[in-house]
């Protein structure tokens, strides 16, 4: 027979529905929990810190010296040129892969966990992604300064501005990743998907080298990819110049693509089950 | 919501079902489960591999759209206000959903924390639930270093934060030794004798069950086919001085109860 003990006093955080305003300021709030939790679990696994941006910093150590006394075709030094790219390359791997840690968290349970709780979906995955936009700014910095050892130089106004356009762009990406971990079951289907979608967008987009060198066919291809206007963009702002039709339409196609990928994600996130 | 002096059940659950489309065609996981859990009791939910038991608890616990039916959890609907229900359950999954790199206090303050309760408290609630759960001397150790025994104590704790109303546990014991099983079944007894807490627990073990439930509910292929007190349902299906609730589960379903054998 079942006992029949006193009910435990009810704690009524999220009880009524809440207005708007109220919603914000939970959203906000636990957006700001789940981010300090990511982060700490960053800064616990230091190597990940290292081994993200070490493909990069190949790029830069040991390729880019090849370009210092090519024509590529372009205004201003090959450093200007490479190390955009490079920063681009960074967000496009680093940011395509941070589902993986989801997928893991999730097959833990971890997720379910958290979402066992008043937390919106949208707060889970705005943490993590933000998390994810720290650390790849936290690289993007450094790899900027060793640029500058190789070479690299830019006015300060146009480093801050670059920079700016790959955390978003990093935004964009790690947050679109989120959305496909929720959907997969397997690390290894992870990383097919993944695999298969950055590799010939990274190559398309003039990274390494700028699209001015590919033939009229290669090159009208690769005006369909949009990391290719956030990469001409960063390498206009490093030259100093703010104003042109380059940097306004990278500015637009990163913005309308990070708008893309966040609602995308937060509806993969939002649906996502077993 | 209702505005009558009676308290809602601790779990109301009509014509409950879930249908997933397969290749092969639609898959009905569950096919309409009524169920009424009043509050305090320890119900054990049982049923073989592939009956529909972690199809039904994800839909009780907001995880998973219901394709039909209704569920009120302490009175709130789940459909319409799963906020509000997700605020008044714990939900301990199989998988237990720990952090291995994470610290136990970590732990337990990030889930208060993500239960809204602000930093203070979210600290005061994870020493008192880390005291509660004898795993106070454990608290700046990453989750990783804790027994399997200790690990399902943190788990719990996690489940218990929010000071729920109904506790989802999700085959509890499983993989523990004996001593652990034992103190766990002391645990859960406990957290319902001192909190009135509601415990709905999926057991593989026959004589976890036997031990721990008020009431069992026995589900195959979607469907309720028996419920009822433990002794009951031996009186009913396995009579005789030697029946066991095994043999009245083996009489139930037709077949073996799940992969497991019954642990001693």
């Amino acid at each position: 027979m079942p006992p029949t003990p006193t009910p435990a006093p009810i704690p009524a955080p999220t009880a009524a529905p809440t207005p708007t305003a109220r919603a914000y300021a939970h959203l906000w709030a636990d957006t700001r929990v789940v981010f300090g939790r990511c982060l700490r679990a960053t800064l616990r696994s230091k190597t990940n810190m290292f081994f993200g941006m070490l493909q990069p910093l190949l790029f830069l150590a040991l390729f880019g010296p090849l370009l210092t006394s090519l024509d590529l075709g372009v205004n201003g030094s090959s450093w200007q040129t490479l190390v955009p790219g490079v920063l681009v390359q960074l967000a496009l791997l680093g940011g395509s892969y941070v589902g993986l840690g989801l997928l893991m968290d999730r097959n833990l349970g971890i997720i379910d966990r958290m979402r066992v709780t008043p937390v919106s979906p949208l707060a889970l995955l705005l943490g993590r992604t933000l998390r994810d936009v720290a650390q790849l700014f936290v690289q993007s910095v450094l790899l900027v300064l060793l640029g500058l050892a190789f070479g690299l130089r830019a006015p300060l106004a146009g480093v801050l501005l670059g920079l700016a356009f790959v955390a978003v762009l990093s935004g964009a990406l790690a947050a679109l990743s989120h959305g496909l971990a929720m959907r997969v079951r397997t690390p290894p289907e992870f990383a097919a998907i993944a695999n298969t979608a950055v590799m010939p967008l990274m190559l398309l987009a003039g990274l390494l080298l700028p699209m001015s060198l590919a033939p009229g066919w290669l090159d009208a291809v690769s005006h369909a990819v949009p990391f290719r206007y956030t990469v001409e963009a960063v390498r206009e702002v490093f030259r100093g110049h703010y104003t042109s039709g380059t940097v306004a339409l990278g500015a637009a196609v990163t913005l309308g693509l990070a708008a893309l990928c966040l609602f995308a994600a937060t509806r993969l996130f939002g649906r996502a089950r077993h | 919501m209702s505005t009558t002096s009676t308290t809602p059940p601790a779990l109301r659950v009509r014509d409950l079902t879930h249908t997933y489309a397969a290749t092969s065609g639609p898959v009905h996981a569950v096919r309409g489960i009524d169920l009424t859990v009043p509050r305090g009791e320890i119900l054990g939910f049982l049923g073989p591999n592939g009956a529909g038991k972690t199809t039904t608890l994800l839909m009780l616990t907001t995880l998973l759209r219901p394709s039909g039916g209704e569920v009120h959890v302490a009175g709130h609907d789940l459909r319409r206000d799963p906020a509000a229900v997700r605020a008044r359950i714990g939900y301990v999954a199989q998988a237990g959903g720990l952090d291995p790199a994470c610290g136990v206090r970590e732990e337990l303050v990030t889930q208060a924390r993500l239960h809204r309760m602000p930093k203070a408290a979210a600290s005061a609630r994870a020493e008192e639930l880390a005291h509660d759960l004898g795993i106070s001397a454990l608290m700046d150790r990453p989750t990783a270093a804790l027994s399997g025994g200790q690990r399902r104590r943190l788990e719990i704790a996690l489940g218990l934060v929010n000071h729920p109303e109904v506790l989802f546990l999700d085959e509890p014991t499983t993989g523990l030794d004996p001593g652990s099983r034992a103190e766990l079944w002391d645990l859960v007894r406990r957290i319902r004798t001192d909190h009135g807490t509601t415990v709905f627990l999926t057991t593989h073990y026959l004589d976890e069950a036997d031990a721990l439930a008020d009431r069992i509910v026995v589900i195959d292929e979607g469907r309720i086919i028996a419920e009822g007190s433990p002794a009951a349902l031996k009186a009913q299906h396995a009579p005789g001085p030697s029946g066991t609730l095994q043999d009245a589960f083996l009489v139930l379903t037709g077949r073996g109860p799940a992969q497991e054998p019954v642990a001693i």
